[in-house]
């Protein structure tokens, strides 16, 4: 972005990109009809039977061709609905009219310019829920929205494959340090848009590895490590520094940190504490939290005979819970050998707040869909080792406050059913080593960062985001937390506010 | 970073190992622990620690071999460096001016036992230490211990030193002949239970310090996770110090036996390179 547009309102800029040259004129190539009857592309895919065996990547990414016949269905909108969907804001339409004209390292540098992690999002993204959702194509035409999800993975996966990787502009060193705590998504956005601001910018993680839920949380099949270790070299190349294995509140306190000369404090610490459900049973050996199985397959590759974590590989495994932590679980248990591997969810298939891809790339390997189903105990053998579980049938009842029907007990309705595993994805709490190490911080009675509209705490030097403030969302509302308080903490920090 | 600066074979089982790691030196408390991780496959364990020296920016792990990666960090040499070290993690023990404070440590448990021992003893309690191990050669750090102890007691499995007899014995007479105000525990999990049976029986208020499964340490993986008064607590960020008479030490002896298999297929492969 220029200084001059960057003293535009929001409308001016986009109007400005849309109004040059080559857009129009791109614009004007084919008729609105031609682009309407363009098919959406579908994602090449590793097959079913292939990938359930496999822990590569399941979605293969499009082809240039597919890329750029999928980006002139495109109708280049003069208000594009869809960047009021992106949590980032990222200049859609400019990104997808450059993939369109084949300049596709433009394309890439667009999205940088809001997205920290444009491989990242391209590929966890509920786009479906996001700028797709508001698409043109789906608001007006009734048709499948432009597949933004896909093209932004394929302008991502173009810059990166190419060995081209353009380092975004930076403003001049302005001397002042700041520290991120986390380097999960929120942390590592936050992280970009402070160097890009001139900032000094460390990023203290407590695990041993940089990413956080990228890394010990998304599987390999749905996000490789190589894909995210590029992102986090990006940032290295902008400046951004890292120290793992150091815990702010722990290791080194807020306070040494001032005294070291930091003057702001994101903290993005996470939602690191796994929820059970606190039924008989639930402490036996085999049954775990998607946390510490994701954790040990992901993060501490357990599964290669090469590392010395272990990890049970169950024939019979049941995840509990509908979320893409749950599927991101029953999926790695199929991969890992399983014979069956089945969700466990209270409610419908309807009420699952899953991605749909995710659901349908699980029922495509063969995981089986135990829905309206919640588990009541488990039962061990002599050795303390899981070997059933006992379910109670739901039904749907009124709506709740969530807005989905509540499900509700069917009495007497139970049934008893084998497991060597489970796998326990009911959602997670925030991490409380950081509130409760830092004194004077508001906390909620949720155990969540208190901040206001700017993402500040109750101490003006300490910002906050992604689930350490929200108590459990996506990815990409963790990377526009990130986004929102760096803009607050440079206003701040250059006395504009 | 995390080197090794000098090692001491405290029995042909335990070794003590001083590791640069000033920040944590600095920062910890007696209670802490730390998790680390040896090479780029290495797995998570926490080690709690033992003492630090923040002049020198050190601290001190006792580690006895047991597991593939306590076999590993036994072979270590001065010199040599941990990987990955987190900490200082957990909840510090609370120490204030309790009156008599017996302290009970078995075998490796008398390691992190040490700077509990010498807290209680600077806040001003009366201290009575007993150390117990199966026999004299695993009996550990008994001149440190003593300097902060007002009295010690030594109980082996087999007489080989002090008096024979399982450690509840000594810890017994005690608690028969004088009033003791609190007991602190830490060792193995059947000994810190039967400790735990024995000071209930007397009504002594007793804090076990525990070792359980842990991959993260700090709350996100729950593979820690005890029942204490019947709700689930996670040892890495509630504890790992409890009230141990609430601690249901059966369940987290049958959840130590998680990988038991697994562990006994690494140690294999590892006798045999």
């Amino acid at each position: 972005m220029t200084r001059e547009e960057s003293a535009m309102t929001k409308e001016e800029q986009i109007a400005a990109l849309r109004a040059q040259t080559w857009r129009e004129d791109l614009r004007k190539s084919r008729k609105t009809k031609e682009r309407t009857d363009i098919p959406r592309v579908e994602m090449n895919e590793q097959d079913p039977e292939i990938r359930s065996h496999n822990h590569l990547e399941v979605n293969l990414g499009l082809t240039a061709e597919q890329a750029r016949l999928e980006a002139a269905r495109c109708l280049d909108c003069a208000n594009p609905t869809c960047i009021l969907g992106c949590p980032v804001e990222i200049q859609i339409p400019s990104f997808v009219k450059n993939i369109e004209r084949g300049d596709f390292l433009e394309a890439a540098r667009v999205l940088k310019e809001t997205s920290a992690l444009p491989a990242v999002c391209g590929r966890v993204c509920p786009q479906e829920k996001q700028c797709e959702a508001q698409c043109i194509y789906t608001l007006k035409l009734g048709k499948p929205s432009v597949a933004i999800g896909h093209l932004e993975r394929f302008a991502a996966d173009y810059e990166r494959e190419s060995g081209r990787i353009s380092v975004p502009e930076l403003a001049p060193k302005n001397g002042k340090k700041v520290a991120v705590v986390g380097s999960g998504p929120a942390g590592l956005s936050f992280a970009g848009d402070m160097a890009k601001y001139g900032y000094e910018v460390m990023v203290f993680e407590a695990l041993h590895e940089i990413g956080g839920v990228l890394k010990y949380g998304i599987p390999e099949f749905r996000l490789p490590n190589s894909v995210v270790d590029v992102e986090i070299d990006n940032l290295r190349q902008m400046g951004v520094q890292f120290m793992t294995n150091c815990i702010v509140g722990r290791t080194i306190t807020i306070d040494e940190l001032k005294e070291q000369g930091y003057c702001g404090i994101f903290v993005g610490s996470g939602a690191g504490l796994p929820n059970f459900m606190n039924i008989p049973g639930e402490n036996l050996i085999h049954i775990l939290s998607s946390n510490e199985y994701l954790t040990r397959v992901n993060l501490m590759d357990a599964a290669n005979p090469e590392s010395d974590t272990p990890v049970a590989m169950g024939k019979c495994v049941a995840v509990i819970g509908g979320g893409n932590t749950a599927m991101d679980s029953v999926r790695t248990a199929k991969r890992l050998g399983a014979e069956r591997a089945i969700i466990v969810y209270r409610r419908s298939e309807e009420e699952m707040p899953a991605r749909v891809e995710e659901v349908k790339h699980a029922k495509e390997e063969g995981i089986e869909f135990l829905t309206l189903h919640n588990p009541l105990e488990y039962y061990g053998d002599e050795r303390g080792r899981v070997k059933q579980m006992r379910l109670q049938k739901m039904e749907l009842g009124q709506p709740d406050d969530s807005g989905r029907r509540r499900p509700v007990p069917i009495p007497g309705a139970e049934v008893v059913i084998d497991v060597d595993q489970v796998i326990v994805s009911v959602g997670v709490s925030p991490n409380p080593l950081i509130p409760n190490s830092v004194e004077g911080l508001e906390i909620s009675r949720w155990g969540t960062i208190v901040v206001d509209d700017n993402m500040r705490s109750s101490i003006p030097a300490i910002y906050a985001g992604g689930d350490i403030v929200r108590g459990g969302a996506t990815v990409i509302l963790a990377m526009g937390d990130g986004r929102k308080a760096a803009a607050s903490m440079h206003a701040q920090l250059s006395g504009k506010e | 970073m995390n080197k090794i600066v000098s090692r001491t074979e405290l029995s042909d089982l335990v070794v003590r190992l001083e590791v640069e790691a000033p920040m944590i030196a600095k920062a910890r408390k007696p209670g802490h622990f730390v998790i680390l991780k040896l090479g780029a496959k290495g797995e998570r364990i926490p080690l709690t620690i033992s003492s630090a020296d923040t002049q020198k920016g050190t601290i001190t792990l006792v580690v006895q071999r047991v597991g593939l990666t306590s076999n590993k960090l036994y072979n270590m040499q001065v010199g040599e460096e941990i990987t990955d070290l987190l900490g200082p993690l957990g909840r510090a023990t609370h120490i204030e001016n309790f009156g008599t404070v017996l302290c009970a440590g078995g075998g490796v448990g008398i390691a992190p036992l040490l700077p509990i021992v010498e807290g209680m003893k600077k806040a001003g309690n009366k201290v009575i230490s007993v150390l117990a191990a199966r026999s004299k050669n695993l009996i550990m750090l008994e001149d440190e211990i003593r300097r902060h102890s007002d009295e010690v007691v030594i109980m082996t499995d087999d007489g080989s030193y002090g008096e024979k007899g399982l450690i509840t014995v000594g810890v017994e007479k005690i608690i028969q002949r004088e009033k003791v105000d609190l007991c602190v525990t830490i060792g193995p999990a059947v000994m810190m239970k039967f400790v735990s049976l024995l000071t209930k029986k007397y009504d002594v208020p007793t804090v076990a310090s525990l070792n359980t499964i842990m991959v993260d340490g700090t709350g996100m993986c729950g593979g820690c996770r005890v029942s204490v008064g019947g709700k689930t607590k996670f040892v890495c960020v509630d504890g790992p110090e409890f009230d141990a008479h609430q601690v249901n030490f059966d369940e987290m002896i049958m959840r130590l036996g998680t990988y038991k298999e697994e562990e006994q297929e690494e140690m294999k492969k590892l006798h045999q390179k």
